[in-house]
């Protein structure tokens, strides 16, 4: 028990070290242009698409398995979107249901060529990878489908006033306090020994206190950007899948050993296909930021988007053998890699050197966690 | 007297306090063939690791001389070279490559830059011939049959100037062919001046092949004795002859009717030259502790797969359980039937190392505690509940965890157990499967199991108890049925049960 504290503090003091350490760097480095409300925004809004990839690709890891096809069928279901809105005139809204719909099946189909055919998700993904970029190029015949409706800019491009955001905001942190009082109240009815009170409360304020600060920085530029409120929703709904739903908690013993699970009466293949669906539908959601935010669908569009979103997932502490991650650390993993990208821009590196500097991250991040694993 | 080829004094061998070899003594002159006896878990395989460099000089006490030299090997590699090979039961070829490279696997004749191809196959034919097989060298190792790929090793093992050869149960897999080859193999390389250890189960392959017969049990050395003055009965008695101590809380229970009645289950594994399961039935009582024995390889296990519906491979059996026929496809509708099982091997099929002892408790019947039934998938698990039951069955089961949220890696063996227990306990089966339940657990978790079987008992549940440790077998069950070479070869009833009789029954080819 003091041992799994230990490292879970260690874990999430790392991240928030790396963090802090990267926003002092740049904002030293760009004489304080890096912390600006305008830069702040910039920089979530980039977050928001890489993260609601990571959130979809931490489910499929922690399973075990990976998905390579993320950055092509968020290119494919982009332009699909686009289509719709461009050249059918669709209502938003049937845009956006279908988009998500037709996410939902793609992911479904990788899923059920993993789960129940057995052929490795790596080459499954792989061909994906490959043919959803070809029946993209196919579709728009590799021209950009372009302009997009002005209701379809709403969700990549618009602004949540100070208002509704602040309330919307305190009314979380109220909830997330609540919920740490009502946990642990519980754990001690049943007698569970809880984590230290200080550690689990200077936690949540440590969140609530950011959070806050978040909001009145960002309206200092136009407001909270709608991307980072889908974001922020789907990081509190898939959080509470991962940990508090059966589904989840399959997920998770899937990863940490398949037969055992399979010994014990769980559909392994349905819940694996499933996950494989939810990512397909996180996969929709960043699509259709992402052609909201372009204001067109490219045929190019999501190029390696896959490798960033699995960088992220293990930069937050995922464990490629299954088993292990956070939604939470996929998004501070997502955080890292694109304040290095905004960073590194705004210091005018080439970008032969952003390349560089982040795969070395991501070799340095990992290779920390084995070590400080094998230490133990 | 001529000095021996191999000398093994006083061998001690521990895992983590637990002496798995107990001052083992063997020798062996040269052309000799000296076949090792015992029961499964008796320490052969752990005399045979050491010897063949397993485990290294000083992780053991003793000291082993071959040739009059005292071996100090770090490794398999260190014995090879002295001339020791062992083969294992699992045989260790590569499939896809051929029976030549197979043979120079590691000691490839040639440069590092090109391989003699020529002289490695001229090399290959010559000691194929030896062994009497007739393939030619570049022969895709799987397109033989198991009991040429056994020569194949042995013609890999003569390619190393083995001196001793150690054979560890070669013929568990083989037809009864298969086997007269490679016995009359072993007599011709006697004759060449090759000692061979021969560890098997079949005791009349054992008395026709051996000069000598040593018997090992529980870590200790019986004895060891001129095969010429043994019977396949005296080995039995000297493998088993432990008396059956206070272990085992035999408590008085009520028999009732027949709960299950299994017909003709069959369980074939693709390539198999024989059923692993042959047309086995049985019945079970409600409130019935029934015991299967059995070698392993003898179906015991794969008898079990059958009706929990994991076993690897086709299989059929017609299953009534309380007077309705039920199709058992998939541990799902077994557990839906009521059948729950504690699988063998506990660490591949039973935990999920990092998850809590809680979470591996309620990993069955998680769909127990969906609060809020909007979706059959996304249902969320109301932690209230399942910590009710996580308690109830942590204190009945006694299993001692700092925390129910513990990761289940760092609880005892012991205690792994109860918890894997309580996950099938939680699913209130009608029919409980054990698997080898007590294996690698401590005298006191092992009692608390016992008991906890017999508090099962009286409240109704039937068990299905497979076990490798004849003393429990007798000490627990209410009934016996012993499996051999995937048929039921015996029923007996505890009252009068000797070790002997399950070992005739278990050994004895035709009896």
């Amino acid at each position: 028990m003091f041992i799994k504290i230990k490292t879970n503090q260690l874990q999430l003091f790392a991240m928030v070290a790396a963090i802090l350490f990267i926003v002092v760097f740049f904002t030293v480095m760009t004489d304080g242009s890096f912390i600006s409300p305008r830069n702040i925004s910039n920089l979530l809004r980039q977050t928001a698409i890489v993260g609601v990839l990571a959130i979809g690709m931490v489910f499929v890891i922690v399973s075990a398995e990976i998905d390579l096809s993320v950055g092509s069928m968020m290119g494919l279901l982009g332009g699909i979107a686009a289509i719709f809105d461009v050249w059918f005139h669709f209502p938003i809204v049937l845009t956006i249901l279908l988009t998500l719909g037709i996410g939902l099946l793609l992911g479904l189909f990788n899923g059920w060529w993993v789960a129940y055919q057995r052929v490795p998700s790596f080459i499954v993904t792989l061909a994906g990878m490959l043919a959803f970029r070809g029946v993209l190029v196919g579709f728009t015949d590799g021209v950009t489908v372009a302009p997009t409706s002005s209701a379809m800019s709403v969700i990549g491009q618009s602004y949540i006033p100070f208002s509704w955001g602040i309330s919307v905001v305190s009314l979380l942190c109220l909830g997330l306090l609540a919920r740490v009082y009502s946990r642990r109240k519980a754990k001690q009815q049943h007698g569970v020994r809880n984590q230290s009170a200080k550690f689990e409360y200077s936690k949540a304020i440590a969140m609530v206190v950011a959070l806050l600060a978040l909001v009145f920085i960002l309206d200092h530029y136009r407001g909270i950007p709608t991307p980072i409120l889908l974001m922020g929703g789907l990081i509190i709904i898939l959080t509470y899948v991962a940990k508090r739903t059966a589904f989840g908690r399959r997920v998770y013993a899937i990863g940490g050993n398949i037969e055992a699970t399979r010994m014990s009466g769980v559909n392994v293949e349905r819940t694996k296909m499933l996950v494989f669906g939810l990512n397909g539908i996180m996969v929709a959601v960043a699509a259709l930021i992402l052609t909201s935010r372009l204001g067109a669908g490219s045929p190019a569009a999501g190029n390696m988007a896959e490798l960033d979103a699995i960088a992220a997932c293990v930069i937050g502490g995922t464990s490629l053998a299954g088993g292990v991650g956070t939604v939470f650390g996929a998004i501070m993993g997502a955080l890292i890699m694109s304040s290095l990208d905004n960073g590194m821009s705004m210091l005018d590196v080439p970008t032969f050197w952003q390349l560089i500097v982040k795969g070395a991250i991501l070799l340095l991040a990992v290779w920390l966690d084995v070590k400080t694993k094998k230490a133990r | 007297m001529k000095q021996p080829l191999l000398d093994m004094r006083d061998i001690v061998k521990s895992f983590s306090g637990v002496r798995a070899l107990n001052g083992v003594s063997i020798t062996l002159g040269e052309g000799e063939v000296l076949s090792v006896c015992g029961e499964n878990g008796s320490g052969k395989s752990t005399l045979m690791k050491v010897l063949s460099g397993v485990w290294p000089y000083g992780s053991y006490e003793g000291e082993i001389y071959f040739q009059g030299k005292l071996i100090q090997a770090n490794g398999i590699r260190d014995t090879e070279a002295l001339g020791i090979v062992i083969i294992h039961q699992e045989l260790a070829l590569v499939q896809e490559l051929s029976v030549m490279e197979n043979i120079f696997l590691g000691n490839e004749i040639g440069s590092f830059a090109r391989l003699n191809d020529e002289a490695m196959h001229h090399r290959a034919s010559e000691l194929l011939a030896r062994v009497k097989l007739d393939i030619q060298p570049d022969t895709l190792v799987r397109e033989l049959g198991v009991g040429q790929q056994q020569l194949v090793e042995i013609a890999k093992a003569l390619n190393k100037n083995v001196k001793l050869l150690i054979l560890d149960e070669p013929t568990s897999s083989l037809t009864s062919a298969d086997i007269r080859i490679l016995l009359n193999i072993v007599g011709e390389l006697k004759a060449q001046g090759i000692a061979c250890i021969y560890i098997s189960h079949k005791l009349d392959e054992v008395l026709a092949l051996s000069d000598w017969v040593a018997v090992i049990r529980d870590g200790d050395h019986i004895a060891t004795k001129a095969a010429s003055e043994l019977t396949q009965h005296d080995i039995i008695a000297m493998m088993v002859g432990r008396q059956l101590e206070e272990l085992f809380p035999r408590e008085d229970h009520e028999i009732g009717e027949v709960v299950l009645r299994v017909n003709k289950a069959t369980a074939i594994q693709a390539g198999a030259f024989r059923p692993q399961v042959d047309e086995v039935s049985f019945e079970l009582h409600r409130g019935e502790i029934l015991g299967i024995a059995g070698l392993i390889g003898s179906g015991r296990t794969e008898l079990m797969q059958c009706l929990y519906g994991c076993y690897n491979g086709q299989y059929r059996a017609s299953i009534e359980l309380e007077g309705q026929t039920k199709q058992i496809r998939s541990q799902r509708s077994a557990l839906a039937a009521g059948i729950a099982m504690v699988p063998e091997d506990r660490k591949r099929h039973g935990i999920v190392p990092i998850m809590s002892v809680g979470r591996n408790m309620t990993l069955s019947v998680l769909d127990n505690y969906k609060a809020n039934h909007f979706s059959s998938v996304f249902g969320s698990v109301d932690e209230d509940k399942e910590y009710q039951d996580i308690e109830e069955y942590i204190a009945r089961l006694k299993v001692k965890t700092a925390s129910p949220e513990l990761a289940i890696k760092h609880l005892s063996g012991g205690n792994q157990q109860k918890a894997i227990i309580a996950k099938c306990l939680l699913t209130h089966p009608k029919i409980l499967i054990l698997d080898e339940p007590t294996r690698g657990i401590d005298v006191g978790a092992k009692y608390e199991i016992y008991k906890l079987m017999y508090s099962l008992v009286k409240e109704g549940v039937s068990i299905i108890m497979v076990s490798s440790e004849l003393p429990e077998v007798i000490g627990i069950s209410d009934r016996v049925l012993v499996m051999h070479e995937g048929k039921l070869k015996g029923e007996f009833d505890h009252q009068g049960l000797t070790q002997e009789i399950i070992m005739n029954c278990a050994i004895k080819e035709g009896a």
